[in-house]
């Protein structure tokens, strides 16, 4: 049989083409609207607030002049000593933060979590009040807590404490929708009652990615335990403050160094800590 | 085509009517409220009889199972097990009396994997006095401890205790669901194809225990199998559902090819 000619083959080529499913989606008024806002927002948005090329070639010295002045860091014994403590404290502040806060998150997860929570349909409170604790940065929670006790380590672990609750939470209860159904079944079926079913099925099933979100949670918390001395609220960020308002640049970069090794410390001990779980 | 009589599938034995340990009367049941998956359905089990249901799936066999004991609400019909009567669902002291004298052991052991194996024995007291001290081996009161070990110890698996359940076997599983089950001494067991995720042999020894364990404590066995060489050998009756009724219900040795083909043909 003959081969067909080129001119033949492009046209059946083409009808095929016009068979076939479009390559490309193509964009509904809407969504085009929509990607064209977007883009406008961001780029007014660069325009605002994003570093120009001058901006940066001109910090350089200026960043360049302040390392110099951080150099050599102070390890004078006295304020090595000073430092010591702080960084105790901040971390007790972590965590004190994290136990209370994991404890907490334990039953106001089970609460909130959807086709496990004893309260059934109601359970969107807790999962509202879990977002609110989430959606409220911890710098906002520690000025409340100062605010309210006062000065000092006790503002800042509360503060850890409501943070944590919102990270944990949140995985808590999605590990557990997440577990196997049947064992509670069954201890339903036995006539366990719900809290028997959730101590007994439902968080030993969800024990290893409640154990791993917990030393996520612990990890962060020694990160934002840093900075909560900002506001006052204890801790070893307390010591930054003042170190960079009386320009005492040598101080400040001993405390950075102490502060990048602690949480240098801490990841490496939960990383180890999660492979064991694992 | 099998001329399949559902609704009106006659009850054996008029002398066992009194009895009767379970009796199913008219028994309708269906999930969407449109179709039935139980139409008219009619049992009476005795005590100490070891009766199998069979029929192909999606016929509605562990549906019965769970209806009997008050587990699945019921659409219309009758049910009374164990001395309690009920139509649509038992009251609350019904539902805690049923679960009292009952046991289910399910096709998936269901047991919680990172537990140990006694505290999932133990389990198996939860909704009794002291319940609350039940969700584990460690904390539920020393008569508890002692009533799970001597059940561990009747399935052979007494050296497994402090072994977590994701750690046994299988059939070892499936043995830790029986010993579960057994437990609270139940006067009935409820089993929903026991041996159906096993492998024949384990399959085998596990229908092997459940036999003698239930002619050693007197309890009644009401089983779902797909296995027909389990239904003829472990079972005292057959009963075979189709079409949401009960198609035939015979002593299993009275049960011929042509009653099986009848169950299984035309089902597609």
């Amino acid at each position: 049989m003959a081969s067909p000619d080129p001119g033949e083959r492009a046209s059946r080529a083409d009808r095929a083409e016009r068979d076939l499913p479009p390559r490309f989606r193509s964009f509904s008024p809407a969504s085009f609207t929509l990607l064209v806002v977007g883009a406008a927002i961001l780029i007014v948005s660069i325009g605002d607030v994003a570093p120009s090329p001058k901006q940066m070639v001109d910090g350089v010295p200026g960043f360049g002049r302040l390392v110099g002045r951080m150099m050599p860091p102070n390890l004078d014994p006295d304020f090595l000593t000073r430092i010591g403590f702080r960084i105790v404290e901040t971390f007790q502040i972590a965590l004190v933060g994290t136990v209370f806060g994991v404890v907490l998150s334990l039953p106001i997860a089970w609460l909130s979590a959807r086709g496990v929570s004893p309260i059934g349909g109601f359970n969107f409170l807790f999962k509202a009040l879990v977002s609110l604790f989430r959606t409220i940065p911890d710098l906002v929670w520690a000025l409340l807590f100062v605010a309210s006790v006062g000065l000092g380590a006790v503002a800042g672990t509360l503060t850890i404490m409501m943070d944590t609750i919102g990270f944990c939470g949140r995985f808590f209860a999605e590990a557990m929708e997440d577990a196997e159904k049947e064992p509670q079944e069954a201890l339903s079926a036995i006539g366990a009652n719900k809290l028997s079913i959730a101590i007994g099925a439902l968080w030993p099933d969800t024990l290893p990615s409640m154990i791993n979100s917990s030393l996520f949670a612990l990890e962060k918390a020694v990160r934002s335990s840093v900075v909560l001395g900002l506001v006052g609220a204890g801790g070893i960020g307390q010591e930054l403050k003042v170190a960079f308002d009386l320009f005492q640049y040598r101080n400040a970069s001993t405390i950075i160094l102490v502060i990048f090794l602690i949480v240098l410390a801490m990841e490496y001990v939960t990383d180890k800590l999660r492979a064991r779980i694992q | 085509m099998f001329d399949v009589k559902v609704r009106n599938a006659v009850p054996p034995a008029g002398d066992r009517r009194e009895e009767a340990l379970i009796r199913v009367s008219g028994l309708r049941k269906s999930y969407d409220g449109a179709s039935m998956i139980l139409d008219g359905v009619n049992l009476a089990v005795s005590p100490g009889e070891r009766v199998a249901l069979i029929g192909s799936n999606g016929c509605g066999k562990s549906t019965l199972l769970k209806c009997l004991i008050g587990l699945h609400d019921i659409s219309g019909g009758t049910v009374r097990t164990l001395g309690e009567t009920f139509d649509r669902a038992p009251n609350a002291g019904q539902r805690a009396s049923l679960r009292q004298k009952t046991g289910f052991v399910f096709q998936k052991h269901c047991l919680v994997r990172r537990r140990t194996v006694l505290s999932n024995v133990v389990h198996g007291l939860l909704g009794g006095k002291g319940s609350w001290r039940g969700f584990s081996h460690a904390t539920a009161l020393p008569e508890w401890r002692q009533r799970a070990r001597d059940a561990l110890s009747e399935v052979s698996l007494a050296d497994k205790a402090m072994s977590r359940a994701e750690a046994l076997s299988g059939g070892q599983q499936q043995r830790v669901a029986i010993a579960r089950a057994l437990v609270r001494r139940p006067q009935l067991l409820i089993a929903d194809e026991p041996a159906a995720s096993l492998d024949p042999v384990s399959g085998r020894k596990v229908m092997d225990l459940f036999v003698r364990l239930c002619r050693q404590h007197g309890i009644t066995l009401v089983f779902t199998s797909h296995d027909m060489d389990h239904t003829a050998e472990f079972a005292t009756r057959v009963v075979a559902l189709k079409r949401g009724g009960v198609l035939f219900d015979k002593p299993a040795g009275a049960v011929q090819s042509a009653d099986l083909e009848a169950t299984f043909d035309g089902v597609a």
